[in-house]
């Protein structure tokens, strides 16, 4: 009796050894892998890449539906997970197709198979590196633009001086991330060698406004409330505004 | 053994049928036969098929799943735990190709595992699958699996997950034998549980079981077989979730002692009676 008690309790803290060695290094690469803050996603996939990783089945639904190929499954190994889809835009970037085949068979919802508007897919966001781009070294390119989409509105050129010459203009390349899809078509694009336009997770390259930050010379910005309402101003009676205040004591 | 397996044989041509259905979809695009993967799939493209143990992790992940793959799950699950029972682990899964090349190399060679462990510790890797899935947000086997890494590999081209499929073939060989599929996975403990009492079962005609030991030699879940011969058991049928419906004992028996048969689902083993005594002398 007393040895098979002993037999079982062996038995129990093995498997709990087991069980405890097997989870630590489970979890560990599961941590691991599941940050993959460099990886785009298809058109319509969940916002934050962690609910992204949480409801993708691995189905490969979306990549059979690209008609482009541009969408593929990661192997073992690569940045995103296993399984999970990508893309990779300087091989083969989004081609934007309007009925948006990839979302529609998406069983689980990872992707929003109820998506009617590729332009509002928010793959990733362009970023430009002018220390190599063509155009911001006074040359004529335009590449990206031209193969952008959304064309002057999610990547315009904005013409500034060229003081080396001074009666040329550098054309350079400007994205607006409220516009930009992250298609990659502009990285695909590129003449460089390495693209010195490329598509980065937007939660990669976009910051945020603080939430107290009041735009107040744009008509919808927000206004804090009571702003306007402070005490008048004293009549401005001094010769130059402000130089008394700058010249008193200080409060 | 000169008669034609065919049990083995169905089974290989469902289970390369199965991988070739699916890449063609992926690949040529049209014949949407069945589309999608074992995780998830379309079958006609009407019907909505998915892994119940993925969606299981998933939900345990806290991801609620959208309708298709709910509803795809429920199907599968109920088609296994009333019909067919463990079959997923015997006629679907593509790493049994590989383990089941494994056990047939080892008995050719002769060769023992190194290490053992119980059929139980499935069931731990199963219970830590959903605890890691919960703890840390993401379908935790489903990130490891060498199911879902084979058949991707096989239906879109993957070449790194090959490395797995080889490492499968080799534990199984050399180091825990029956490893993956009796052992270690936690898709096939669920398969275990819930394809306790399916309605495909295996029946034994003890009347013409010579007590050969073939149908040992060859499954891969020889316990369920044991109570067969075991006088104070005697089950008219191999009961228990781990027998996987492979066929393999229907195949190699000489004698047509076990068949496959129909019982209702839930239906439990009736005991046969000592009358009807075996032709051997145990």
């Amino acid at each position: 009796m007393q040895a098979n008690r002993r037999r079982v309790l062996q038995g129990l803290a093995q498997g709990a050894a087991g069980a405890f060695v097997g989870g630590a290094l489970w979890g560990g690469f599961l941590r691991q892998s599941r940050a993959a803050p460099t990886v785009l996603r298809p058109p319509g996939a969940l916002a934050d890449e962690a609910d992204f990783a949480r409801a993708c089945i691995k189905c490969g639904a979306c990549v059979s539906a690209c008609p482009y190929d541009t969408l593929r499954l990661a192997d073992l190994g690569e940045d995103a997970p296993a399984g999970t889809p990508t893309f990779t835009p300087r091989q083969v970037a989004c081609a934007m197709c309007v009925d948006i085949p990839c979302v529609r068979p998406c069983p689980s919802g990872a992707l929003d198979r109820a998506m009617q508007d590729i332009g509002a897919a928010r793959m990733g966001v362009a970023v430009l590196d002018p220390s190599t781009c063509l155009s911001m070294q006074g040359l004529r390119c335009e590449a990206c633009h031209r193969a952008c989409p959304v064309i002057d509105k999610a990547l315009r050129l904005e013409y500034r001086h060229q003081p080396r010459t001074g009666v040329h203009a550098f054309f350079e390349p400007v994205v607006d991330p409220d516009h930009c899809t992250g298609c990659g078509q502009c990285e695909h694009a590129c003449v460089m060698d390495v693209a010195a336009i490329k598509v980065l997770p937007r939660a990669v390259a976009l910051g945020r406004v603080g939430a107290h930050y009041r735009i107040g010379w744009e008509d919808d910005a927000p206004v804090t409330e009571g702003f306007r309402q402070g005490p008048a101003p004293a009549a401005a009676d001094e010769a130059v505004p402000g130089l008394d205040y700058l010249n008193g004591d200080p409060p | 053994m000169s008669r034609l397996p065919r049990w083995l044989v169905a089974r290989r041509l469902v289970q390369v049928g199965l991988l070739a259905a699916f890449a063609w979809a992926a690949n040529a695009g049209a014949g949407h036969l069945l589309r999608g993967n074992l995780s998830a799939s379309v079958l006609f493209d009407t019907v909505p098929l998915a892994d119940p143990f993925a969606a299981l992790q998933m939900l345990a992940a806290g991801h609620v799943l959208a309708t298709t793959a709910l509803v795809g799950a429920a199907v599968v699950l109920v088609f296994y735990a009333l019909i067919a029972g463990r079959a997923f682990c015997g006629w679907v899964c593509p790493v049994n190709l590989v383990t089941d090349a494994a056990a047939w190399l080892r008995r050719r060679l002769g060769l023992h595992g190194l290490v053992r462990l119980p059929r139980t510790t499935r069931f731990v890797v199963l219970g830590l699958a959903l605890a890691l899935s919960a703890a840390l947000g993401v379908a935790a086997f489903e990130w490891v699996s060498p199911v879902g890494l084979a058949q991707r590999a096989v239906i879109f081209g993957l070449p790194a997950a090959w490395s797995v499929v080889a490492g499968v073939f080799l534990l199984d060989l050399l180091v825990l034998e029956r490893g993956v599929c009796g052992h270690l996975c936690p898709l096939g403990a669920f398969y275990v549980a819930a394809g306790a009492r399916p309605m495909v079962r295996v029946a034994y005609h003890d009347d013409r079981c010579t007590a050969c030991m073939a149908c040992h030699k060859v499954c891969p879940e020889r316990q369920v077989l044991a109570p067969l011969l075991d006088p104070t058991a005697r089950p008219d049928f191999v009961a228990g979730g781990a027998c996987l419906n492979c066929g393999r004992c229907v195949d190699v028996c000489a004698d047509d002692a076990l068949t496959f048969t129909l019982r209702p689902p839930g239906a439990r083993p009736a005991r046969l009676p000592l009358a009807a005594s075996r032709r051997h002398s145990p």
